[in-house]
């Protein structure tokens, strides 16, 4: 499984509270950002919590969000970012 | 006691006399006696591991830092491959999580956290210190990073942006932070001696050879 994602492609974090070793934060689901690194291929984490191979591996990105687009009422500069490692199964396309 | 993963355990907790051990202790000297019981590794391969893992301090980022200051290959070098970057100075990353620096310059301004749990880059920097774990950094820094950084003495004006960067799976982030002025001249130990835990955190900046 290859990368679906661009760097800079806009893209939208998936909604919902699947039970289990989710490493998506919640601040961030259903925030819409940017791809800002390709980090590679990973095991699957919410599978090797659960003493699975974590296999296939998936890509994991590094996005970033506008702190204004995350909290609407962000009192910093306008162009401050906040960024985190989101695998591609909780990403779609903006 | 045995701090061996990279998630939240205090190996510098008060001494414990006479206190109950927690459900986690528990469950941690289950599974780790199940573990040498079966041979999946034995009672010294552990203790040379935490023993390997303690050893790391902020000490050793500091002399990765002081390097990339001072030699403008090394830096691209840690920039884009910083694996191999640190390797070649000798640090032993193992089995580490993948790192990634991030350049602090005077218009960008990278802090990280680990929202999650305590993500850290151990293989430079060792143990997170206590406020690095605490819900209150972890909770607040991601939503009011300017208020934050200027209870750590920090402040930015509105021209610099801030990239707050959660490091929330595989990668671990070390910050870069800009060599301070006055510093022409200094040697790597020299430069070394100014760059603090904190400010490979980028919740401060190097020491200023100045004070």
């Amino acid at each position: 499984m290859s990368a679906s994602f661009k760097v800079g492609q806009r893209v939208l974090v998936k909604e919902g509270d699947p039970p289990g070793h989710i490493r998506t934060p919640f601040f961030l689901r259903g925030k819409p950002g940017t791809i800002e690194t390709i980090h590679g291929e990973f095991r699957n984490p919410e599978e090797l919590a659960y003493g699975k191979d974590g296999l296939p591996k998936k890509p994991l990105y590094l996005v970033r969000f506008l702190q204004k687009d995350v909290w609407p009422d962000y009192g910093g500069a306008p162009s401050d970012t906040v960024c985190a490692d989101i695998y591609e199964h909780w990403l779609d396309a903006d | 006691m045995a701090d061996h993963h990279d998630h939240d355990h205090d190996d510098h907790a008060p001494i414990e006399e006479g206190k109950a051990p927690t459900e986690f202790d528990l469950l941690e000297q289950a599974i780790r006696e199940l573990l040498i019981e079966k041979e999946i590794f034995s009672a010294d391969d552990l203790r040379r591991q935490v023993d390997k893992t303690d050893s790391v301090s902020p000490a050793d980022g500091a002399k990765v830092v002081a390097k990339a200051w001072s030699d403008t290959e090394f830096k691209a070098q840690l920039l884009s491959d910083p694996k191999s970057a640190i390797e070649g100075l000798g640090y032993d990353v193992g089995p580490a999580p993948n790192l990634v620096v991030l350049e602090n310059t005077a218009t960008l301004h990278h802090v990280v956290v680990c929202t999650l749990c305590s993500c850290y880059p151990r293989v430079l920097l060792g143990p997170p210190p206590d406020w690095y774990k605490s819900k209150q950094y972890r909770g607040r820094v991601v939503i009011d990073p300017r208020g934050v950084l200027n209870e750590f003495g920090t402040q930015l004006s509105d021209a610099v942006e801030i990239k707050v960067v959660d490091s929330t799976a595989d990668m671990r982030y070390l910050v870069l932070p800009p060599r301070p002025a006055g510093t022409e001249g200094m040697n790597e130990e020299q430069l070394a001696a100014l760059v603090t835990r904190d400010c490979m955190v980028g919740v401060t900046f190097p020491d200023s050879p100045v004070n």
